[in-house]
């Protein structure tokens, strides 16, 4: 390659990445910085755009707020709620699917239905399933002789309402992934722990688990940070309101109501920033725990 | 016998599983074309008493439906194609234009992925609002318009082509953009429905970004619509699970049809749009 060939690749690469350099760099990488510095803007005039002060005022502002408070607790709940249930079933279901099963395809297009649906008109359905006097599922309940239970109604409900729907909304996606993780294993492992008079469920815990764990590693951390983020549903279920006396209030919707509702653009960057920073937290400790207990080939 | 047995439990586990998935769209549709009287009635009718399109012809003559849907489908196309369109030219790019400083580029790009959509929207607002784009379409599109995620995966299938293929094109004097468009991008095809898919349900359903931009009925999308009408409509849930039937029910069919390409898509890569 001499020198004016290099010059000629290097302005025909850049011109074949312009446009989705522009547009990542503009609304995806540039709003990376921008939201961090706009978290420490404590003076700013929204209309001009002229930021008057700097300083830790938002940050401030978070941490002595009762509502952000609960909606860090509301949110830690939602995701320990949602994301074992939701892998613990998941890995029952991808386990069954993976033995001999015919329909398999069927089943699994099935699960992964809810995965493709408008999350707000799906919470619309499952509001009108959880009605406590019409709802189907208290009147199925009825059956099982359970007293109506006051789903969205009752602040110590709602939150199991909305752990209900998600598991419901996740699980298809997390079967998918899990299956093809199963389906992944050499089936010489199997053999070979056949043959040392291993029983199914030995094999289960000592061979199909540990060699699935990449993927079970990877489906972890994906549950978490789609748990975290967790809105629409909220924002439908509960007609517009953060729950019973705020007990649905999750951090997106903390986000959302100081940008819509109060216009406190800082503060919704900094909270912004503080989700992103328990993700990321989340997402490294899952790696270090990831590094002893996961084994890749 | 315990194993017959066995089999039996397997498959009542695994139709139940598919009912309890299935349940919510059948209640969905059912309620869609049951009247007012029927919706209270209790016991609850399993399906209603004759099925007629009233519920939808009242939600479409009180809503400004065709508006929605209009808007809807501009976005939805928009978003689709030009990310299609981005991501060919930045994947060719990425895997056969060498030049200094592309993996540096690369990898800073990559980092986007790694950022939540939700983060973005707090600046995007702020950006946009300097740019005079809020309660505009164009705010709809414009920042979606290109995908890292796309890029990365239509990257991993130009490598899979050949790379003599290209110096051979290059030698009978064929341009590169030709030859991307020739025989690159039919190479690719299942890789581009793929991506295409994604990016429509992604955009179809998307909520949140439209809702905080969107302030006039003239720029709502189906969704934020569908927001909308729920305050409307009130106790009358057999107009409001009609209106959430028109949004959910195209992307069924097209998943249906299509379910291949989508779950190809998921299980290469895992990520969403």
């Amino acid at each position: 390659m001499n020198k004016g060939n290099s010059m000629k690749n290097a302005a025909i690469g850049i011109l074949y990445l312009l446009p989705a350099m522009v547009i990542l760099g503009v609304f995806q990488i540039y709003p990376i910085i921008k939201v961090f510095l706009m978290s420490f803007y404590t003076q700013y005039n929204y209309f001009q755009h002229i930021v008057f002060e700097y300083g830790v005022g938002n940050y401030i502002q978070l941490a002595t707020d009762p509502k952000f408070i609960l909606a860090l607790k509301n949110t830690s709940i939602f995701v320990f709620g949602v994301v074992p249930t939701s892998m613990i079933l998941a890995l029952f279901f991808a386990a069954l699917l993976n033995s001999k099963v015919r329909l398999k395809k069927f089943f699994r297009n099935i699960y992964f239905l809810p995965f493709v649906t408008s999350t707000v008109a799906i919470s619309m359905v499952w509001r009108w399933i959880f009605h406590s006097k019409h709802g189907i599922l208290n009147y199925g309940l009825g059956f099982l002789g359970i007293d109506l239970i006051p789903w969205l109604i009752d602040p110590d409900w709602s939150m199991v309402s909305l752990i209900i729907l998600s598991v419901w909304k996740t699980l298809g996606y997390n079967i998918l992934i899990l299956l093809t993780g199963l389906q992944n294993i050499d089936e010489q492992y199997y053999m070979a722990s056949k043959i040392d008079g291993a029983n199914s469920w030995k094999r289960f815990t000592r061979v199909t688990i540990p060699l699935l764990s990449p993927t079970l590693f990877f489906v972890s951390i994906t549950s978490l940070i789609g748990s975290f983020k967790v809105f629409s549903e909220v924002y439908a279920l509960f007609e517009k309101r953060p729950g019973p006396l705020n007990s649905a209030l999750t951090m997106v919707y903390y986000i959302y109501d100081k940008m819509t509702n109060q216009f406190s653009y800082g503060v919704a960057a900094a909270a912004s920033v503080v989700l992103f920073i328990i993700i990321l937290t989340i997402t490294m400790i899952q790696f270090l725990i990831g590094k002893r207990f996961v084994h890749y080939k | 016998m315990k194993n017959k047995v066995l089999r039996i439990i397997k498959y009542l586990i695994l139709v139940i599983g598919a009912l309890v998935t299935l349940i919510p769209f059948f209640w969905m549709l059912s309620t869609s074309f049951k009247t007012l009287g029927e919706v209270y009635q209790m016991p609850p009718g399993l399906l209603p008493n004759n099925f007629n399109f009233d519920n939808y012809r009242v939600v479409i003559e009180k809503t400004p439906m065709s508006t929605y849907l209009f808007n809807s489908v501009l976005v939805t196309t928009i978003v689709t194609v030009g990310t299609l369109v981005t991501s060919i030219l930045a994947a060719f790019a990425f895997s056969r234009v060498k030049f200094k400083g592309r993996d540096i580029i690369f990898t800073i790009l990559l980092s986007t992925m790694m950022v939540p959509s939700e983060l973005l929207i707090t600046p995007n607002f702020v950006i946009l609002s300097k740019l005079n784009l809020i309660n505009t379409l164009t705010a709809l599109y414009l920042p979606w318009i290109s995908s890292m995620f796309a890029i990365f995966l239509l990257r991993q299938y130009f490598l899979g082509i050949p790379e003599e293929l290209y110096y051979a094109a290059k030698v009978d004097g064929c341009s590169d953009f030709k030859y991307l468009i020739k025989v690159m991008v039919p190479l690719t095809k299942p890789a581009l429905i793929t991506i295409a898919l994604l990016k429509i349900v992604y955009s179809w359903n998307e909520f949140l970004w439209p809702m905080i931009m969107v302030s006039t009925p003239d720029k709502r999308t189906l969704p934020v619509g569908l927001a909308y009408f729920m305050t409307e409509a009130g106790p009358n849930y057999h107009l409001l699970l009609a209106y959430a039937s028109i949004i959910i029910v195209p992307v069924i069919f097209i998943y249906l049809l299509l379910q291949k390409y989508i779950i190809q898509g998921i299980t290469r890569s895992g990520i969403k749009g």
